[in-house]
């Protein structure tokens, strides 16, 4: 019961996250919060797949800037991530475009799904059209019949 | 002096593994025991040679020997002694050395705990052992020596990476090489078994107890590198899809995949040639991680290229190693036609799903790791694969395999009834209504997937208690008979279900990441912070010194309802000789959230950055591998894998009883 009082307070405590810096903050909430959404997508160059909304490099910190000054200038969110991606090239999207070079990357788990449903598929309906045991003919029975007596004897 | 004796070792435990990578082979294919048996003592005699040429190289940490360029370059004098003995595999060579030990561990074990293998697959098992042996081996003494000398010696050595210092990350290597260099049995016995062409349901028994050793260690290891990046990083990230990382988890992808797949080998004789295959991918995916790690790829394609030797040698043991597996496997497989027929409803069925989803996951991690390498060798766009990219692709496939979790083990063995399944499985449906009812009725409908989430933990939680609770036949037979059965259960069974709910637990702690609060201000002595109805009355800054770092630690009281409920002291340590910061965070938990706090950057008022956190349910995370760990430990137990059990009950039955 504890427990579940303590979620319920989280549930009704949760309120938007707030900056990353506190210096680096906008005014504007609303502005803000985009920003934060959109830098956690966004990869800081120099780190080890981590976005610039978490990292703590330099870089990450002066891209934040960047970002939020497009943001405050009232670009949309594309315009902003165009601003960027201008500059520091796609690399910087963590999440990469879906385009002809990126097809294998985005499609390929889906096919390797497919394919591998199919023949799991395949394998199953071999598995199962296997005919159980052929019954046993006149002849077999005879001989079975005959050899349960000699093991009651 | 010594030094050279752990050189001289490591040079004789290469030819010791070429010896027994030729010499038990032909003896198994002329059937000559005295040749066969030469496998069990080389194995036996490289263990000793490399474990003697691994103390040798701690010898010379522990005494700071400035006269061998490893030791130079990875230690110094004032470092405390933990880190002195873990530096020893915290560079290239040392974990390479550290690699080809945990080899030749697992070969000595199988040589010496293998008395209840047939000859000849014990003399081929240990062969293939020998091989690897020596492509690592001298993967070593030619392009990673760590016993190299350097004249004149310096005074003093350069030290290792601050980030390395921590207890966390000192033990995850050898977890991991557990994990990692374990599943080389599973792929020895695999492949032995395709030199036989004989793979059967002993085979699988005699395999599954390694897969789930080196599986657990592999459990572990994960865990402890996200832990540690969870408690290190300042804001409690603990996983980012980095090509480091994905190569740990590939792996364990695949490796969970075989576990599931030996049982229907074992018991049903059937998916024969696919659990060889995917005993195979899972060490060639090690030893893609291996690549990957250590061969400088991952910085750049291009740093690969200025200095190849190292890169290239691993390329091509790597090509040697799977490719010729998979040749074998080619040429090999297609007699070995298995025996059981089974109905797609059925636990095989089951068995199934969980292979197709864990090995499409795998080839996602796969995809989403190489990939960018891939673009990169072609001259194509430079592309970032991030986490947005796997929640949209891997995390898709997951939900149905926590589906399959719960109802799988409810089905029976070659026909089951899916209905009967799912009406057992009544009380979980409920409990995750529930959840998901409640979850949706206090967050308002906003992070719908994460209570989703929370209902899928508790789907597959409840459900594994479910299946607990049909076994024992919990309610429904008077509650002493359900005691007695459940003290007579297999300690397989409760292994299963144990390492289900741990990963209930796990997507419980990873879904409720949503829910975490977060304030991140600049504070001065005397002000507070507040967070999830905690107060961080924050007292200043002392600076504090440390073994080889002196500490800017921050004195924080934390009040609840008036009452102060603990004090925290997050710290950063600068090290002195690297001129590096890193961050110490303060974790309070009590295990069912944490309040996590950071020190940032300070101001010249004698103010700093406070990051603090309120985490629900975070610690689920690591709490639900241990769990699966605990549960593979638990089935590792079972006397029904203890050596020679089956041999010697089969004695006393005068009639030998159906096959099981």
């Amino acid at each position: 019961m504890k427990h579940f009082l303590a979620f319920a307070l989280l549930f009704a405590t949760m309120m938007p996250a707030l900056a990353v810096e506190p210096a680096e903050r906008l005014a504007d909430p609303a502005q803000e919060q985009r920003a934060r959404a959109l830098s956690g997508e966004l990869r800081c160059l120099v780190c080890q797949n981590e976005s610039i909304d978490e990292s703590g490099a330099p870089l990450a910190h002066d891209l934040r800037v960047l970002l939020r000054e497009r943001i405050a200038q009232g670009d949309s969110d594309a315009q902003a991530v165009k601003f960027l991606t201008d500059r520091y090239g796609e690399f910087v999207l963590l999440r990469p475009r879906i385009e002809p070079a990126t097809y294998v990357l985005w499609f390929g788990p889906i096919a390797v799904l497919l394919i591998a449903g199919t023949g799991s598929a395949i394998y199953l309906r071999k598995r199962r059209l296997q005919p159980e045991a052929a019954p046993l003919s006149a002849d077999e029975q005879a001989r079975l019949d005959r050899l349960m007596k000699e093991g009651e004897g | 002096m010594i030094v050279e004796l752990g050189h001289f070792a490591l040079i004789l435990a290469a030819c010791l593994a070429l010896l027994q990578s030729i010499v038990p082979l032909y003896g198994a294919s002329k059937n000559h025991a005295g040749l066969m048996a030469v496998g069990q003592s080389a194995a036996v005699a490289q263990f000793v040679l490399i474990a003697l040429a691994f103390a040798v190289l701690v010898n010379a940490y522990v005494t700071s020997d400035f006269s061998v360029v490893n030791v130079v370059e990875n230690n110094h004098s004032a470092k405390p002694m933990l880190y002195k003995i873990t530096g020893v595999w915290s560079n290239h060579e040392g974990s390479m050395l550290l690699w080809v030990l945990i080899l030749s561990l697992f070969g000595a074990a199988v040589a010496l705990a293998g008395d209840n293998l047939p000859p000849g697959l014990r003399a081929r098992v240990l062969a293939i052992q020998g091989m690897i042996g020596v492509g690592f081996l001298t993967f070593i003494l030619f392009t990673s020596n760590p016993f190299l000398r350097v004249s004149p010696a310096p005074l003093d050595g350069q030290g290792m990476n601050p980030v390395l210092q921590d207890p966390g990350l000192a033990f995850h290597p050898p977890f991991l090489y557990l994990g990692y260099v374990g599943f080389s049995v599973t792929f020895s016995f695999a492949v032995a078994a395709l030199i036989e062409g004989r793979v059967d349901a002993a085979w699988a028994r005699w395999v599954r107890p390694w897969a789930l050793a080196a599986w657990c260690a592999l459990t572990i290891g994960i865990a402890m590198g996200s832990w540690w990046a969870y408690y290190t990083l300042g804001w409690g990230g603990w996983w980012f899809w980095d090509p480091v990382e994905n190569a740990s988890f590939m792996p364990w992808l695949v490796g969970t995949a075989l576990l599931h797949s030996a049982i229907v080998v074992e018991k049903r004789d059937a998916l024969k040639s696919w659990t060889i295959l995917l005993a195979i991918i899972t060490f060639s995916l090690s030893l893609v991680g291996t690549f990957l790690v250590r061969s400088g790829v991952l910085t750049s394609v291009h740093a690969f290229a200025v200095d190849p030797a190292r890169g290239a040698f691993i390329l091509v043991l790597l090509v040697l190693a799977i490719g010729g597996s998979l040749t074998l496997y080619a040429v090999r497989a297609p007699s070995m036609a298995g025996g059981g027929i089974f109905a797609p409803i059925s636990r095989e069925g089951a068995l199934v799903l969980n292979n197709v989803l864990l090995t499409t996951a795998a080839a996602t991690v796969f995809l989403g790791t190489l990939y960018p390498l891939f673009l990169d060798v072609v001259n194509g766009p430079k592309v970032s694969v991030g986490f947005p990219f796997f929640n949209r692709t891997f995390v898709p496939l997951m939900i149905p395999v926590a589906l399959a979790v719960a109802a799988g083990p409810l089905l029976a063995w070659k026909r089951g009834d899916l209905r009967a399944a799912l009406q057992r499985l009544w009380f979980a449906f409920f409990a995750t209504l529930a959840v998901v009812l409640i979850g949706l009725y206090l967050a308002g409908f906003k992070p719908v997937l994460a209570i989703l989430g929370l209902g899928l933990a508790t789907w597959v939680g409840f459900g594994s208690l479910c299946e607990w609770a049909e076994r024992v036949k919990l309610f429904r037979i008077p509650f002493g008979e359900s005691w007695r059965r459940a003290i007579h259960l297999p300690r397989a069974s409760y292994g299963m279900t144990i390492a289900h709910i741990g990963f209930a637990v796990s997507i419980a702690g990873i879904a409720a990441s949503a829910f975490e609060t977060e304030r991140i201000e600049l504070v001065h002595p005397g002000e507070t912070l507040q967070v999830a109805g905690f107060n961080l009355l924050f007292k200043g800054t002392e600076k504090v010194p440390g073994p080889n770092y002196i500490a800017d630690r921050a004195t924080i009281e934390v009040r609840q309802n008036g009452a102060t409920i603990a004090v925290l002291h997050p710290e950063r340590r600068f090290f002195t000789l690297q001129q590096m910061t890193t961050g110490v965070t303060a974790i309070r938990s009590n295990f069912m959230a944490d309040l996590y706090v950071a020190l940032g950057d300070p101001d010249d008022k004698g103010g700093a950055t406070l990051r603090a956190y309120w985490k629900p349910l975070v610690p689920w995370i690591w709490i639900g591998a241990v769990f699966m760990a605990l549960g593979g430990l638990l089935s590792l137990s079972d006397r029904r894998w203890r050596v020679g059990v089956a041999a010697r009950r089969r004695v006393p039955a005068a009639h030998p009883a159906p096959g099981e």
